[in-house]
């Protein structure tokens, strides 16, 4: 009796923290030369973001009057919302359109979504200078902020993807009377998701319409928040695709013994991609028209502009469209890491680099900002490797599979 | 097919919401001939008068407890902006008219009749009072520095050296001002270069300076129309550019700006979930027409049976 009851406990964390390893063999499959630089990059990191409240932005940022927002909003939040748009985009083609076959890629989607936004969330923590008041937005009602919107919506759709992410992690702990109502209400969790990331994912590219002669008329345009969700949508897909590529190669002995056609969803994703891509950048040109912008293509950040449009846009674009009709699953590939990093120049485009234009010591982010940002980035992906190597993310719990087959 | 409904659907969404908020857009101010603010607390600077004492800037450091300005003039051979501790400075600028005559300009918090700062700060820690100072709830700030992003001054200054840090600017001295004091800066101004009052009576007073006089004056009262009106308002026979004075700001009001895309989330929040049951509704159409169709074979096999 005893005995049993002190072996069922260590063989459930054996088995499900330890992946079936004993703990000194669990402890030797870290050492990894992949951990090794993950691992450094932490104990760096975590004591830098520890030093930075208790130093102060001054002592570790190169943040000053005119350039108030640097790389932790610009990257961690602009960029880190914009790349976890993938748990809404996906979550509403299978929840809500009914496009069953991506199915698959749904739980991983809403993962990254779920470490996205709490990377962001970390990130906006350390840029604040007194974060424990962020629960003013719940009292004081300033409501003629964008701010105000971004940060009711991110609240909300942190939780709601808290609450979708909580049925792997409650299938895993055999948690039945907790996922079982949660994967019920997963449709009424997909349409909140919708309609927060609607909100605030074009509301973030808004925060900039009150600041006209502060952004390169380039990027500054009264659409911005159109192009923000538009852009959203894109990260989104692409960073689906490279997702599962990279989950495929890192993950394969998850997906053993089940058929998933990863091909025929990335040229699916890829035609997606292409449609909204094309259709982004023309509205792109149509803003600068709108805005009569057309001189501004000169100098520095004409010629950045250029790079971004051409490189950034119409190029994934391209590649998009012919991967998608030649059945060319490298050439979509190579199209959403093209996306991938044209989202994340648009949003540093938009925060940093063309912010605070007419300033001659312009802003360059110091060390220990860039060693923070990766901190976050890496905590994530160690994240995300622990959490689907042992919850039931990359393939199905067995009672739904053979339920829906 | 499927993948370009989808995509043909969110484009519709986002040009629908394109034309709520340009339907949605300003219907801007009232009569040409009223003057926004008129009843709100005003300062008119009149930078021909100011004779460069600084003295506004010692009773400000006093009035706000921060540390006294330098003493001595070297303060004038660089240009200086506010900052964290000096909520006002006075710059000198050269004359082109008369050289021996150089002109100084004091600066601090434009007080706007409709702040960005305010309108951007999301726990309203700056806010605007009903007679006008732009004032600021240290204990309410989280420290977000939207309110710098959003000022077209770059008036708001962040104690970044801090490990708590708050924001800092002029707040027009309200708390004086409640007691029915003058602000620190006007109740030492010696030559008459800062004159207090409302703002409907100031912009008439600098209107009749400046038109009255064309042969002295810029025909051009800063702040009467700059961000849609501030509560100071200056007027010079030196160029504003040559002042360093941002005279590229917009005469509109700043929070107007965001007023369109402010007015989406209500129409997002009523429409969108409705919306996107229907189409849950009629993506799953399909699969139960062909269940059902599917069920009716398999009862007609069953009936054959029997």
């Amino acid at each position: 009796m005893n005995s049993h009851a002190t072996t069922a406990p260590r063989s459930w964390f054996k088995e499900n923290i330890l992946l079936g390893m004993n703990p000194t063999d669990y402890v030797k499959s870290l050492l990894t030369p992949f951990n090794a630089v993950c691992a450094f990059i932490c104990m760096v990191g975590v004591p830098l973001l520890v030093y930075r409240f208790y130093a102060g932005l001054g002592a570790t940022t190169n943040l000053s009057q005119t350039q108030p927002w640097g790389l932790w909003i610009g990257f961690d939040m602009m960029t880190g919302i914009a790349l976890a748009a993938g748990g809404f985009t996906i979550g509403a083609a299978v929840e809500i359109f009914n496009l069953k076959e991506y199915h698959a890629i749904e739980r991983p989607a809403i993962l990254t979504g779920f470490l996205g936004y709490l990377i962001a969330v970390v990130g906006l923590i350390a840029d604040l200078g007194k974060p424990w008041n962020m629960v003013g937005i719940f009292t004081y009602n300033g409501t003629r902020s964008v701010l105000f919107e971004v940060a009711w919506c991110v609240a909300c759709y942190t939780t709601v993807l808290f609450l979708e992410f909580a049925v792997p992690m409650f299938e895993w702990l055999g948690l039945k009377r907790f996922y079982q109502p949660l994967r019920k209400a997963l449709l009424a969790l997909t349409v909140l998701s919708v309609m927060f990331s609607t909100m605030h994912q074009s509301a973030l590219g808004s925060l900039f319409i009150i600041a006209p002669g502060k952004l390169y008329p380039l990027w500054w345009s009264q659409w911005i928040y159109a192009f923000f969700f538009i852009t959203a949508i894109v990260a989104g897909i692409s960073m689906v695709i490279v997702e599962s590529a990279i989950s495929h190669k890192v993950f394969h002995s998850q997906f053993e013994g089940r058929h998933v056609d990863a091909s025929a969803l990335t040229l699916g994703l890829g035609k997606a991609g292409a449609v909204v891509l094309f259709a982004y950048f023309f509205l792109k040109l149509q803003g600068v028209i709108d805005a009569h912008a057309w001189g501004y293509v000169k100098g520095f950040l004409g010629a950045w502009w250029l790079v971004e449009m051409l490189g950034f846009i119409l190029l994934p674009a391209l590649l998009y469209a012919y991967g998608a009709r030649n059945r060319n699953v490298t050439v979509v590939r190579v199209a959403a890491a093209i996306a991938v990093v044209g989202i994340v120049v648009n949003r540093l485009n938009v925060s940093i680099v063309a912010w605070d234009y007419g300033n001659p010591n312009h802003y360059v982010p110091s060390w220990m900002e860039i060693w923070v940002s990766l901190t976050l980035v890496t905590l994530g992906v160690l994240a995300f490797r622990w959490i689907v190597n042992r919850m039931p993310v990359l393939h199905e719990p067995a009672d739904l599979a053979t339920a829906e087959h | 097919m499927k993948l370009s409904r989808r995509s043909f659907l969110r484009v519709a969404g986002i040009t629908g919401s394109m034309a709520v908020a340009a339907k949605a857009a300003p219907a801007q101010a009232a009569s040409p001939f009223e003057t926004p603010g008129a009843d709100e607390v005003s300062m008119l600077v009149d930078t021909t008068l100011c004779l460069g004492c600084r003295g506004c800037e010692a009773a400000c450091a006093e009035a706000n407890k921060l540390p006294d300005p330098p003493a001595d003039e070297g303060v004038f051979d660089e240009p200086r902006k506010t900052s964290t501790t000096a909520l006002t400075v006075v710059t000198r600028f050269a004359n082109p008219r008369d050289e021996k005559d150089p002109r100084y300009v004091k600066r601090q918090c434009m007080h706007c009749v409709e702040p960005a700062c305010a309108s951007a700060c999301p726990v309203r820690a700056l806010d605007k009072l009903p007679f006008g100072p732009v004032t600021y709830h240290p204990e309410r700030c989280m420290g977000c520095r939207y309110c710098m992003v959003a000022c077209p001054f770059e008036v708001p200054k962040y104690e970044y050296e801090k490990a708590l840090p708050t924001v800092k600017k002029c707040t027009f001295c309200a708390a004086r001002q409640e007691k029915g004091l003058l602000p620190a800066c006007a109740s030492v101004c010696p030559s008459g270069a800062l004159k207090f009052g409302k703002r409907g009576e100031l912009v008439a007073e600098a209107r009749r300076r400046v038109y009255g006089n064309p042969d002295k004056y810029v025909q051009h009262v800063y702040g009467e129309h700059e961000a849609g009106g501030t509560n100071w308002l200056y007027i010079s026979d030196v160029d504003f550019a040559k002042l360093d004075m941002k005279v590229t700001v917009n005469d509109a009001s700043y929070p107007q700006l965001v007023k369109g895309v402010l007015g989406v989330p209500p129409f997002v929040m009523t429409l969108w979930p409705p919306l996107l049951m229907g189409l849950y509704a009629f993506s799953h159409r399909r699969d139960e027409v062909s269940s059902h169709t599917g069920g009716e074979h398999g009862s007609k096999g069953e009936g054959s049976h029997e």
